[in-house]
């Protein structure tokens, strides 16, 4: 029984005697098309457009990814099918419809920086946060809905210039997601300068939204909804919003400053006697590269954890609802995630242990890496924990998150021996980093993200997705996931280097039979075996697609709280109406009741009036 | 429902939505400009010794703006409390004061900038150097072609180390008079504009960017001074939270001065 | 204190004035100490002028946040905020020139 849209009466702030303003939306007022659709300040309209746009995007990174897996197992042969068609969009670098090396590095940087600034992040952070942390804390909206608009506005433009750089002449950016100088400098061609103003919008959008999100949490909670009373997703939210706002703005300044060497002709981030091409750079000199590799990790490091803690978010609200039991260890979840956003920002150096630092900052930066892996494993472990004794439903977004919980642990095992210099050094720039990263992100965050689409459809839309398919869905993603990327931690191991527009072909036992360590046989075939992993991923894919939108109209109708959950975003009708809640709702207990000795139901809501009868018993342990 | 304490403080945090929005913006410029100054600090020191030069600004234009500045500070906050006792008169007077006071920043920095635009060092074929402010360029003027004559007003140098440090007492005594210059005799020429070295780039950026936020500071308050002043009428309380949270923002703005001022005007 | 607090109780507007005004002269002779300084000869080349000018600098951001900003009577919220952010951004200076700066001895550089 779909509960229908009705119109509430305005609730009136009980202290205030000023006038009524007139903000934007009025309830009465009918809107019309732009105003609903495009220029809409409501969070959950903004938090569906920065979703559906992120999926979109996503969805062309990953296809940039398989030109690129083809060209590492096959370089230098045309692309099937597609050749042609990337030959007339893109001219002379897809000559013949193969990938020369330039386009296959101007597809490595796409990818990399389509995948984190336009995908995930907007999905993890902008999207499902928008539409749910307001729902969540018993908000009518984000604190400031016009600059909500203003955010995914300035995201929008972002992602424009982005796709729009692929069109110029000379093609998109070439230096990878990091844009390192004195190269991002020195190509030719004016793809760098988009990228540039394009992350200049993008980070503009992120900071915006982080305002948002930290002022809405902090101010809008409504009463009852004491800090320890917040469902974890809310509290990974706050964190991320927080990494975003500090970190990021180092980055646009070093955006600016590359902008201006890229445009005004400065040498920020350009030494003295930078010989280009065998001839001096005509160029001011004294400058330095370093200084921007530095600016950039500072953002760079703690941008994982924006990746990271909204998933974690997801998996555990799912984990709860889907177990019928408290989370283990609520307040070890809470004060991880803190410790984590924290120390985040005095890591970053790990990703440049290579460039000569001095032992005893090098070994600084080690020490709290080492240090930041312990709340990562605990939230792991509370999340593992938190299975026990539960009364496991699987069902989609369940067996999502159920599949987040090892793909994560491997991802982030294999990440300690990159934060210990001594083998950092062998590993820095092979495919085991891109095998370590892809783990966390690939079938870590993005396995969570699908989780939440499957979760949170139902209050989207009122109506649930296909079953059936959600798990053809998962178990496709979760077998072609790993067969993609486990390889790749072996062909690290042996030497392949990453950005290798060949393939490493050049360094391979058949091309240098007899150099020592050249790549053997077996690791040069894995590219192969890669590649089809990756096209049947890319296949797994269409029944989500269908699904998703198959099911807006025809999917099985549900009420408005069919996972039975307890938070708040279950306890209004669906879908939400503007302003969300009739009346102010009242919390009175924890965010995860479920199956509390003494009650009827296996879940309390969180709002639900105390009842005589039954006595709330406290939270399980911590 | 309507969005709660967008007047009224929320009791356990004791402010209003706005305030902790601003506030936490503030939070993420101060990270912006300290991106900057970090990156001004590793140049500087990066530099090799007696590469990095002295004396290059005005320290009288740059002591005029810090004033004016400080001065827009004050009249900004005074229109702020004209606002808390409900004297809008007051109020308008004080925000006229702070947009004159903007505009007379900017333009005095404009001037400062055109100056720097102005000034060439032109590297000579007999390997000195001319160093001095444009006057006139022959009509025939092409570098290239090499045809043509450029006139500055400066003087010419043996040593490019010479045009380092201009508070030297070397520098001080140097004569500026009338050069005409033959293009053949150019090896190669450029303005002090932000790809003349590294300090003139991180100038021109630092100050650029605090520029914008000065224009863009400028507008808002022009906008409640002006056409926003509507909201006094409806919600003069809300009203005078907007002139608190956008008198913040100038504050800040003003703040950042307070550091470029010195680190590049001063040392 | 003659503040502004954050009830409605009207504070005498000529009294804030003469706050600012008294603000606006020390802001005067910071500068102009400032100024003094860097023109002045103390110590072997800019290092030691640059940590004086530096720290009065320092001391004017302190009347300017203080009092024009009534950071001094502001709540605990914001000075958590602020207290985090310039952690960071000591880290980010801090760290980020001691990088670059401890090479290993035998490193060469200009």
């Amino acid at each position: 029984m779909q509960a229908n849209v009705q119109e509430f009466p305005p609730y009136r702030e009980a202290l205030a005697p000023h006038a009524h303003n007139d903000h934007g939306q009025h309830e009465h007022h009918e809107l019309n098309f732009w105003q609903k659709y495009i220029f809409s300040t409501d969070h959950k309209v903004i938090g569906i457009q920065y979703g559906l746009m992120s999926l979109s995007f996503m969805l062309f990174g990953f296809f940039l990814m398989l030109l690129m897996r083809w060209q590492i197992a096959h370089p230098g042969v045309p692309v099937p099918v597609f050749g042609p068609l990337l030959e007339k969009i893109l001219g002379q670098p897809a000559a013949h419809g193969a990938i020369s090396p330039d386009l296959y590095n101007s597809f490595g940087a796409m990818h990399g920086t389509i995948m984190v600034f336009l995908g995930v992040v907007p999905l993890a952070f902008a999207a499902f946060g928008n539409y749910v942390t307001p729902l969540m804390i018993g908000a009518p909206d984000m604190a400031f809905p016009k600059l909500n608009m203003a955010s995914f506005h300035s995201f929008f433009l972002g992602g424009v210039v982005m796709l729009v750089s692929f069109f110029i002449p000379g093609g998109a950016a070439q230096a990878g997601w990091t844009s390192y100088s004195p190269l991002a400098t020195t190509i030719p061609t004016h793809g760098q300068a988009f990228w540039l103003v394009g992350m200049v919008l993008l980070i503009t959008s992120s900071l915006l939204g982080a305002v948002n999100f930290i002022a809405t949490i902090i101010q809008l909670r409504a009463p009852g909804m004491t800090w320890m009373r917040m469902p974890f997703f809310v509290w990974a939210q706050f964190v991320t919003a927080f990494i975003l706002l500090l970190a990021f703005p180092p980055l646009e300044a070093a955006g600016v400053l590359q902008l201006m060497d890229n445009v005004a002709g400065t040498s920020f981030f350009l030494p003295t006697g930078l010989a280009i091409g065998g001839q001096i750079a005509d160029r001011s000199g004294g400058g330095s590269p370093l200084l921007w590799q530095h600016l950039f990790w500072f953002l760079g490091h703690p941008e994982v954890y924006v990746l990271i803690l909204p998933a974690m978010g997801i998996v555990a609200e799912v984990i709860a609802n889907n177990t019928r039991k408290p989370l283990w260890g609520y307040k070890s979840l809470v004060y991880s995630a803190l410790f984590v956003g924290f120390l985040s920002f005095i890591v970053w150096a790990h990703h440049m242990y290579l460039t000569g630092m001095g032992q005893k900052i090098a070994t600084f930066f080690q020490t709290t890496t080492m240090i930041i892996s312990i709340p990562s494993v605990i939230i792991l472990t509370c999340l593992f924990l938190s299975l026990w004794g539960g009364s496991i439903r699987f069902n989609t977004p369940m067996l999502f998150a159920l599949g987040f919980l090892p793909m994560f642990g491997i991802g982030g095992l294999t990440g300690l021996p990159l934060g210990l210099a001594a083998s950092d050094l062998y590993l820095h720039d092979t495919y085991y980093i891109i095998a370590h990263f892809h783990y966390v992100v690939a079938p870590g965050t993005i396995f969570a993200l699908f989780a939440g689409v499957y979760f949170w459809f139902p209050k989207i839309t009122g109506r649930k997705m296909n079953e059936f398919w959600g798990r053809v869905h998962f178990w496709c993603s979760f077998t072609f996931m790993n067969l993609v990327f486990m390889p790749m931690f072996a062909q690290g191991i042996k030497g392949m280097l990453r950005r290798m527009s060949d393939g490493a072909v050049n360094y391979s036992a058949a091309r240098v039979p007899g150099a020592i360590d050249a790549l053997p046989g077996s690791v040069m075939q894995l590219n192969g075996w890669i590649l089809w992993a990756a096209i049947a991923l890319g296949i797994a894919q269409i029944p989500f697609i269908i699904n998703l939108f198959w099911s807006i109209s025809h999917g099985e109708p549900v009420d408005s709280n069919p996972w039975q959950a307890t938070t708040l975003d279950w306890q209004t009708p669906t879908p939400p109406p503007h302003g969300n809640f009739a009346h102010e709702p009242v919390t009175v207990r924890g965010p995860y009741e479920y199956s509390a000795p003494g009650h009827a139901a296996d879940f309390t809501p969180q709002d639900e009036a105390e009842s005589s009868s039954a006595p709330i018993t406290p939270t399980a342990h911590h | 429902m309507e969005i709660p304490y967008t007047v009224q403080n929320r009791p356990d945090t004791g402010i209003y939505n706005a305030k902790l929005g601003v506030w936490l913006f503030l939070a993420s410029e101060v990270m912006l400009f300290g991106g900057l100054f970090s990156a001004y600090v590793l140049l500087r020191v990066g530099a090799a010794p007696g590469d990095w030069p002295h004396g290059w600004l005005n320290v009288t234009l740059g002591t005029v703006n810090t004033l004016l500045l400080a001065l827009s500070a004050i009249t900004t906050l005074l229109a702020w409390a004209a606002c808390k006792v409900r004297d809008f008169g007051k109020f308008k007077f004080f925000h006229a004061c702070t947009i004159l006071l903007a505009l007379t920043f900017l333009g005095i920095k404009s001037y400062e900038y055109r100056d720097k635009l102005l000034h060439y060092e032109v590297q000579l074929t007999n390997g000195k150097f001319a160093d001095g402010h444009f006057i006139a360029e022959s009509k025939d003027f092409d570098l290239a072609k090499k045809t043509g004559t450029f006139t500055l007003h400066g003087h010419i140098v043996e040593d490019r180390q010479e045009l380092m440090d201009l508070r030297s007492p070397e520098a001080q005594a140097a004569k500026h008079e009338v050069i005409t210059i033959a293009a053949t005799d150019i090896k190669k020429m450029g303005n002090y504009g932000p790809a003349h070295n590294t300090f003139t780039a991180i100038y021109f950026t630092l100050t650029g960017l605090h520029a914008l936020h000065i224009l863009g500071g400028t507008l808002v308050i022009f906008y409640f001074w002006g056409p926003g002043r509507r909201m006094w009428k409806t919600d003069p309380e809300r009203f005078t939270n907007r002139i608190e949270v956008s008198g913040l923002f100038w504050h800040f703005v003003d703040l950042v001065w307070i550091f470029l001022f010195p680190v590049l005007y001063l040392t | 204190m003659i503040y502004m607090s954050e009830s409605d109780k009207p504070v005498s507007l000529q009294n804030y004035i003469r706050l600012c005004a008294v603000v606006f002269l020390v802001i005067v002779c910071t500068t102009s100490a400032m100024i003094a300084t860097s023109f002045s000869h103390l110590g072997e080349g800019w290092m030691l002028k640059v940590g004086i000018i530096l720290a009065i600098a320092v001391v004017n951001a302190f009347l300017v946040a203080g009092y024009l900003m009534h950071l001094l009577t502001e709540k605990k919220l914001i000075y958590t905020v602020l207290g985090f952010t310039v952690f960071f951004f000591i880290g980010l200076m801090g760290l980020t020139v001691w990088a670059t700066n401890g090479f290993p001895p035998g490193t060469v550089s200009h």
